[in-house]
């Protein structure tokens, strides 16, 4: 387990890390989710032991990560830089990470079968792509065989098998008991391979739960209707209260409604009651993506000032209220 | 595509099965930095150069003044070949193989930080100052067994050079013309000249550590190689020139000024430092700077 109580970092008079208190628990994936700058990398280094706090603390298992003996035993880490030598071969740098932790040396070819980077082990790094950089990283995480791993960006340049190897590797270390802390910037990624998000955004905490709870709780939902007679229907939503958005229709398709305010169910029965044909009534679930920019646009306005935050929408204008307008407009996207 | 996956199963946080547990140790840091050290060219490289300048000066410019004396040319005698024969033996070539010495001792450190490598280096050693004293002990064996080996081949080829030879020298004094015959001859046996010998690898051994503290001060190759031949070279032989006693007390306690009187078989007039208390300065100056080296590393952010 991993815990951070009240964990600061100061550059200069940036906060980079502001009063973050979390739990990372043990048997799933936690993802750390964040635009660029946010703080992830900068946290990570704290619980590391590798960055000194300006306040508060970080532990593992229930005590400072400078405290462990063998810490490799115990926490596995990938970092978001390289963090080899680009002259020495892969198997002489997980060569000695094994021997300050008195490991034997047959370890170290097992987590080159584990990557898949046997064959080239003996190769200088310099000619490694990035994804087999990122491969040596991640042997180098597992070679003591923790209970814990801290992983920033995994999937960083790795193509589109290894994102699937990473993202399965990941979920069969958390089903099998140990911890796993993940950080991305791609939400998406996020949303296939963690159970539980912490989000953070300017060094703040900015949400705390489960994948699904945080893009239901985080996000405005709405409802697609498809209708024949969209344009009668649209005006009784709008007489009950809600709001409906017609959509570009399709080829051969009755025209579609967008509609927010209401839920489905009582779509449904003001269409039965006008005796309105319903060819589609399908709640739609906002991807992890709009709800963190949602999220994310929200903490930067709370910051003040700047309105740039990876992609979010353009600033609200003074007079609409700014969750109407930081939201994605609905089905604006796929 | 649905957005979320459903959770697998938690089980009762069942930690893995530990691999052999062996402690490893202060033994398993030595033999991590070991790793380090032999697994980059670097190392060899530099290592190559300094034996091959060593050793090669030391033949070539002992031979070369020998045949300048030879043919007549009096500005070779002032090279001291002739007062102090075995001072210019290991002053040549050990004096320009000693950068390769700081380069190394610079490098072994800096290029941690270049590429990243401290990160893993202190994940696996968060405690942080052992991989500092690890990394100087196996650096300071490497650079003690190749210094006194390079040291004593060197002493033997100039030796060997410089034996059996025999000088007639011409001059005058008060008005009258004297003739001086001079045989040359080196050995290990004549007074301060072992002690010479081996202080040379001793000395180099020092500069490696030397280098070494203030790589980990600086922290970027070209600025702690800069700094440390800049100081050898330039800054500490320049010191030289300030005035008076104080000027004369001042240069003779900086770090390599003190450091090569070891080097030296015979003492030179108004030396104020013996050979070995020469030597103790410059451990004591090299031991502060590692002491500085650990406490920043201690602190700094990695």
């Amino acid at each position: 387990m991993i815990e951070a109580q009240d964990l600061t970092k100061r550059y200069g008079d940036k906060l980079a890390v502001d009063h973050l208190t979390f739990r990372v628990e043990p048997g799933r994936v936690t993802g750390f989710l964040g635009p660029n700058g946010a703080g992830k990398s900068t946290t990570m280094r704290l619980v590391l032991g590798l960055d000194r706090p300006a306040g508060g603390r970080a532990t593992i298992n229930g005590r400072p990560y400078a405290e462990l003996a063998q810490p490799l035993r115990t926490v596995g880490a990938l970092l978001e830089a390289r963090a080899m030598h680009p002259g020495r071969s892969a198997r002489n740098h997980l060569l000695f990470l094994a021997q300050t932790q008195g490991l034997p040396s047959r370890r170290v070819d097992e987590v080159l079968d584990l990557v898949g980077l046997r064959e080239v082990a003996g190769k200088r790094t310099k000619g490694y792509s990035l994804g087999m950089g990122q491969r040596v990283g991640i042997a180098a995480a597992m070679l003591g065989d923790p209970s814990v791993l801290l992983l920033d960006e995994p999937v960083n340049g790795l193509d589109p098998e290894g994102i699937l190897w990473v993202r399965n590797l990941i979920k069969q270390l958390a089903g099998e008991g140990r911890t796993i802390f993940v950080s991305s910037h791609l939400m998406n990624e996020m949303a296939v391979t963690a159970d539980h998000l912490i989000v953070i955004g300017k060094g703040k905490l900015i949400a705390d739960c489960s994948t699904r709870e945080f893009i239901s709780r985080s996000s405005e939902k709405s409802v697609l209707v498809r209708s024949p007679d969209a344009n009668r229907l649209a005006d009784l939503i709008a007489a009950e209260g809600g709001k409906a958005l017609a959509q570009e229709p399709s080829d051969g398709q009755a025209a579609s409604l967008s509609v927010t305010g209401l839920e489905a169910p009582r779509i449904g029965e003001i269409a039965a009651a006008n005796r309105i044909v319903l060819h589609e009534l399908t709640p739609q679930l906002a991807s992890l993506e709009e709800a963190f920019m949602e999220l994310t646009a929200g903490s930067v306005e709370y910051g003040g000032g700047e309105t740039t935050v990876a992609g979010a929408p353009p600033a609200p204008s003074a007079d609409a209220p700014p969750a109407a307008s930081a939201a994605t407009p609905p089905g604006g996207s796929q | 595509m649905t957005a979320v996956s459903p959770p697998p199963p938690v089980t009762a946080a069942a930690p893995p099965a530990p691999l052999p547990a062996r402690r490893a140790g202060f033994t398993g840091r030595l033999l991590a930095e070991w790793t380090k050290i032999r697994s980059v060219r670097s190392t060899a490289w530099t290592l190559l150069i300094f034996v091959v300048v060593s050793l090669g000066l030391t033949g070539l410019l002992t031979w070369l003044t020998l045949h300048s004396l030879n043919n007549g040319k009096n500005g070779a005698r002032d090279s001291g070949i002739l007062t102090d024969p075995v001072n210019f033996i290991l002053g040549t070539g050990l004096g320009l193989g000693q950068l390769a010495i700081c380069v190394l001792g610079a490098l072994v450190i800096t290029s941690e930080y270049s590429s990243g490598t401290i990160r893993a280096s202190l994940l696996a050693v968060p405690r942080r100052y052992p991989v500092m004293l690890a990394k100087a002990l196996v650096f300071a064996v490497l650079v003690f067994i190749i210094g006194e080996i390079v040291a004593f081949c060197s002493f033997f080829i100039g030796a060997v050079l410089v034996n059996g030879q025999t000088y007639t020298l011409h001059g005058s004094v008060a008005g009258h013309a004297v003739t001086v015959h001079r045989t040359l001859s080196v050995s290990l046996s004549q007074p301060g000249v072992l002690r010479a010998v081996f202080g040379s690898g001793l000395y180099l051994t020092v500069l490696g550590l030397f280098a070494l503290a203030i790589g980990g001060l600086i922290r970027h190759t070209a600025g702690a190689i800069t700094a440390v031949i800049g100081m050898v070279l330039v800054i500490f032989p320049l010191a030289g020139l300030l005035p008076d006693s104080w000027g004369a007390h001042v240069h003779a306690y900086l770090p390599t000024i003190a450091g090569q009187l070891i080097t030296q078989d015979k003492p030179t007039a108004g030396q104020l430092l013996s050979a070995w208390q020469g030597f103790g300065v410059f451990c004591a100056w090299t031991a502060l700077l590692l002491a500085a080296a650990i406490f920043l590393l201690q602190r700094r952010d990695a």
